[in-house]
């Protein structure tokens, strides 16, 4: 059967003039469509979306406009333009040649941070794929479509190097990938979080707000591997990753924009009275902000971090923008870390800075989200209102790391457990809470109608107006 | 970074709650589930993140398993498991290994391994089977406790893995028996055993299954019905009584001065200036138990119970306590006919759980004689008592003194000794072997005169003829004879002694234990003193700083 490459899957690897790839690929690219229909967006298969694909890398092509079913979405292999020049930025190799083939003695190690970044990238399809229903407009459906999609082709960039460069093992951990579902007790994903289900559009907007701006850190730190392929690979994703981010900042931003709507209107800031409009109050923003903060921190890893140290030493894994750090081997410096001393206060404790590279990452992450909280809260003063979002201390509520279970306030104070739980229910989404969304949680699927909840977009995709059909049902 | 403090005298007995292990049960199955607490390390310098343990953590379960052979007769099966989710055991804490002196490192696997055959002993002798429910992910030292279970489990959540990643990731060799018994108890295939071992991801799953390094699997759903399924297979297998009342194990009475360790039945006193120990041994006094519930009523104050305790610990506290007093003067004092007759009454009534846990205990306590890195002289004088299960101390030791006095003479009695039944097989040292097989090598003229010679009281020619002891210097001779002796061996190098004893002491065939032993002391220490492990550039030493480890490439 003699298949056009460039067609079915648009790639600038040449994949044409690759059997052994090509053979990995035939096999693989079944098994991935029967996990799209079977763990895909449900119900929503046949309809016609208006997505983007990219098609090259160029300017021109890595945006290409028009309706497709999303079963027959071409997903597809880019790598960012190879930069011949390019060398080794950081750790005990630093200036030399980056590499083209995966060296030996890192084939292990490489792997596995392959496999654990590619794993969310499915995971958060899986557990999106009910959202369809409840979508807020049409302009949201297909929103959600363009990152479902854009996470499956993710995970064709993490398989196409898997298959490239790992040989056996690499299509086993291609085929695992999609053999682990999430939330499934029996075969969970690897990373906790990315077993929990999305089931409402406040969420949806949380997790592209602050998980998917994880995924941006990582991306970045192997964005800067000296395993040039795997580099380059997610220099582009880190493009795409872009607008899943824009959905969640802008989505928070219309949740907030229709709730000093209504307030307004009502001339209250009583979330009850806000609540009974049909908004979602700004306490309960809050709430959820609180939570998919502290859980997307313990993506990051132990503040204090062996494997960390390794990736960073053998050039595998470096600091996001590891450009503009002045030291790029990094031996000699310390980091002071913030710490529980058992006693319900802090010590500080002095480490080397390469076991430190993950609160690194953390430090930048967590500076990348607090523009997003300003942006918000401008919208909030412009409207002449006192109340403030915020981010939470990186202390509060985590579960790996120096803090992992050690009750603190909002503030990052050591607080007891008593207290803590006295709390919890004023700063996490309570059952009732989560009841009140999920009431909310109703599709619209009319062009040109929006959710009372969510105030519209300013624009719509690609200069269509926001009451463009973006998915047409039939 | 804070070295390990290994001045600090460390104890082997546990006095109150365990911190690392949660122990429950549920009829003749005891789940053991591993929960280290990352912040109760032995030695300050290291936290035991990721269910990794240390020396405490592995004397806490010597203890628990103590208790479940003696205090828990009903339980047949030891479910060994962890409290975490998706972790069993990360393995040794590999920060304690890169901060400890090469002897800290050796005393901890030697103690390591000894709990791990003792597991394996108890199953093979008693009856008392152990099943590994590998719940998560299990590396290195975590994977060779459970290879000392009779089975394994592993739970298939597609990323569990089991494996031994010391070579690639650290550069030394797991450190308790995980190649030899890869290889030898599981049959691993060796090119695969070659593939599983410089993997430091390990294999998972169905894999690990077909390669035998794990008997089944199960998905996390079915898992604990599975663990269930086995346990009971196992409990069906055990010879362990179903309804038998267990006995207390209270601490044990010991005091501690700068002259040595002092219990009931045991003494050990140091001579610094000759780097000598000398370890006395007590015959029972008094009347003893005859019966099963007289011997149940005395429990752990029965004297083979007792004694055995008592010698346990002095050897674990003079190992890691006291390295430099190199040689050790093994003596009994006592009534030899009392220790023949408390031998009769074990062997008796061997088929009393009791009784045979006690067996048991002796039988792994002489065998931390054998494999201890101490030259070992037998004194045996006048009054002394070395018959039986004491024997067994002459036959342990490197050479053995008899004082001969001219029998017409003195009214001071010539020492005798004695074997009995005890000798010939109830207390097999590591090679499988009784001591006096090993003695004589097979020998089939030498151990049918032990034969003959059994429960007969022998003086020093007739113990010499029969080849039981290495000299009977008369009375003139002794002082001298036995003074030189000492200083001579305590001369020599200590680590050529080391070697050379350990190299002579198991003549004939190799046993998975043996081998364990030899591979620790020989490849295994090797590369722990070798630089591309511990030096400034060495892969261990390194682990988790951030720096790469630089080899010499050189094959040695």
């Amino acid at each position: 059967m003699s298949i056009n490459y460039q067609d079915r899957i648009p790639n600038n690897v040449d994949l044409g003039s690759n059997r052994t790839l090509q053979r990995a690929l035939e096999h693989w690219q079944p098994e991935f469509l029967k996990w799209w229909q079977d763990l895909g967006p449900r119900d929503f298969q046949v309809a016609d979306v208006y997505l983007r694909t990219a098609t090259s890398v160029d300017a021109k092509g890595w945006a290409t406009y028009g309706f497709v079913h999303m079963p027959e979405y071409r997903w597809g292999i880019f790598l960012a333009d190879r930069d011949p020049n390019r060398k080794i930025g950081f750790g005990d190799n630093y200036g030399q040649e980056v590499w083209q083939q995966i060296p030996g003695e890192f084939r292990a190690i490489l792997r596995r941070l392959i496999v654990t970044q590619g794993d969310t990238e499915p995971a958060s399809v899986e557990q999106q794929r009910m959202l369809g229903h409840t979508a807020p407009s049409l302009y949201d459906l297909r929103n959600l479509f363009q990152v479902n999609v854009e996470e499956g082709r993710h995970l064709w960039a993490m398989v196409y190097l898997l298959h490239a460069y790992f040989g056996r093992d690499g299509r086993e951990e291609a085929e695992e990938l999609l053999e682990r579902h999430s939330g499934d007790a029996n075969k969970p994903r690897i990373l906790g979080t990315f077993n929990e289900p999305i089931n409402d559009w406040l969420s949806f907007f949380m997790f592209t707000y602050f998980t998917d701006r994880d995924g941006k850190f990582q991306l970045k730190s192997l964005a800067e591997s000296s395993f040039d392929p795997l580099a380059r690979t997610c220099s582009f994703m880190l493009t795409e990753e872009a607008h899943h981010m824009f959905v969640g900042d802008t989505g928070i931003n219309r949740v907030v924009r229709r709730t000093l709507e209504v307030m307004k209107e009502l001339g209250t800031e009583d979330p009850l009275a806000v609540r009974n409009a049909g908004a979602i109050d700004l306490p309960t923003v809050q709430k959820y902000l609180n939570f998919w903060f502290s859980s997307s921190l313990d993506l990051f890893g132990s503040e204090t971090s062996s494997n960390a140290a390794s990736y960073f030493a053998n050039g595998l894994k470096g600091r996001p923008d590891e450009a503009q750090y002045e030291d790029h081997i990094a031996i000699e410096q310390s980091f002071s870390l913030e710490l529980p001393d058992g006693s319900g206060s802090t010590k500080v404790e002095q480490i080397p800075m390469r076991n430190a590279m993950n609160e690194v990452t953390r430090g930048s992450y967590v500076r990348d989200c607090e523009l997003g909280v300003k942006r918000w809260n401008r919208l909030i003063e412009k409207a002449g209102y006192s109340f403030r979002l915020s981010l939470p201390s990186t202390r509060f509520r985590r579960n790996i790391g120096a803090w992992a279970g050690v009750p603190t306030d909002l503030t990052g104070r050591p607080i007891g457990q008593e207290q803590f739980s006295a709390q919890i229910g004023e700063w996490l989404p309570s059952e009732s809470d989560r009841a009140y969304i999920m009431s909310l949680m109703h599709g619209v699927h009319e062009q040109g109608k929006m959710a009372a909840w969510i105030a519209p977009p300013d624009r719509g995709i690609n200069n269509n107006p926001v009451d463009y059909e973006y998915v047409r049902l039939h | 970074m804070p070295t390990v403090n290994e001045k600090e005298l460390v104890t082997f007995d546990v006095a109150g709650e365990h911190r690392h292990w949660r122990l429950t049960f549920d009829g003749r199955v005891a789940t053991l589930a591993m929960d280290v607490n990352e912040d109760c390390g032995l030695r300050p310098g290291y936290k035991l993140k990721l269910n990794s343990y240390d020396l405490g953590v592995d004397i806490e379960l010597h203890d628990i398993l103590q208790h479940i052979r003696f205090e828990h007769p009903e339980v047949a099966c030891v479910v060994l498991t962890s409290a975490r989710e998706r972790m069993f055991c990360a393995g040794a804490n590999i920060y304690m290994l890169g901060t400890s002196s090469h002897a800290w490192k050796v005393n901890f696997c030697k103690f390591t391994n000894e709990t791990r055959n003792g597991m394996e002993d108890s199953s093979r002798h008693d009856g008392l089977k152990f099943l590994a429910a590998l719940n998560g992910t299990t590396a290195g030292g975590g994977y060779e406790l459970a290879l000392a279970c009779d089975e394994i489990l592993l739970v298939d959540d597609r990323s569990s893995a089991v494996s031994l990643p010391e070579v690639p990731l650290l550069g030394v060799l797991p450190g308790t028996g995980g190649l030899t018994r890869v290889v030898d108890k599981r049959k691993v295939r060796r090119d695969l055993a070659d593939m599983f071992c410089t993997n430091p991801d390990g294999v998972k799953g169905e894999r690990a299954k077909e390669w035998g390094l794990v008997d089944d699997i199960a998905v996390p759903e079915k898992f604990q019905e599975v663990v269930r399924t086995h346990a009971q297979a196992l409990v069906n297998d055990s010879t362990r009584p179903a309804d038998a009342k267990g006995i207390k194990l209270t601490p044990l009475k010991r005091m501690l001065d700068d002259n040595g360790y002092h219990y009931e039945h045991v003494d050990v006193a140091f001579d610094r200036a000759t780097r000598t120990t000398t370890l006395t041994v007590r015959a029972p006094e008094g009347p003893q138990p005859l019966e099963p519930d007289a011997i149940h009523g005395a429990g752990d104050q029965w004297w083979p119970l007792a004694m055995a305790r008592e010698l346990d610990d002095a050897i674990l506290m003079l190992r890691v306590n006291e390295p430099e007093l190199g040689l050790l003067l093994l003596k009994t004092t006592g009534s030899i006919d009392a220790v023949l007759a408390s031998d009769r009454v074990m062997l008796q009534h061997r088929n009393d759980w009791l009784v045979r846990e006690t067996i048991g205990m002796l039988r792994r306590t002489l065998a931390r004689l054998d494999v201890s890195s101490r030259s070992m002289y037998a004194i045996i004088e006048p009054g002394s008592c070395f018959a039986g299960v004491l024997v067994e101390l002459a036959l342990a030791a490197d050479r053995s003194y008899m004082l001969a006095l001219p029998e017409e003479e003195g009214d001071a009695p010539t020492p005798k000794i004695a074997v009995d039944e005890m000798n010939f097989g109830l207390l097999p040292a590591v090679n499988g072997c009784s001591r006096l097989e090993t003695r004589f090598s097979g020998n089939a003229r030498s151990m049918a005169g032990a034969v003959k010679a059994k429960g007969k009281l022998l003086g020093p020619k007739e113990a010499l003829d029969l080849g039981l002891i290495t000299l009977a210097p008369d009375d003139l001779d002794w002082e001298d004879e036995v003074r030189i002796a000492i200083e001579e061996r305590a001369a020599l190098s200590p680590d050529a002694l080391t070697g050379m004893e350990a190299s002579l002491r198991f003549p004939g065939a190799e046993t998975t234990e043996t081998k364990v032993f030899g591979r620790l002391s020989a490849w295994q220490n090797w590369v722990f003193i070798r630089p591309n492990s511990t030096g400034e550039q060495g892969a261990l030493k390194l682990f988790g700083t951030g720096s790469k480890a630089r080899f010499n490439w050189e094959r040695v």
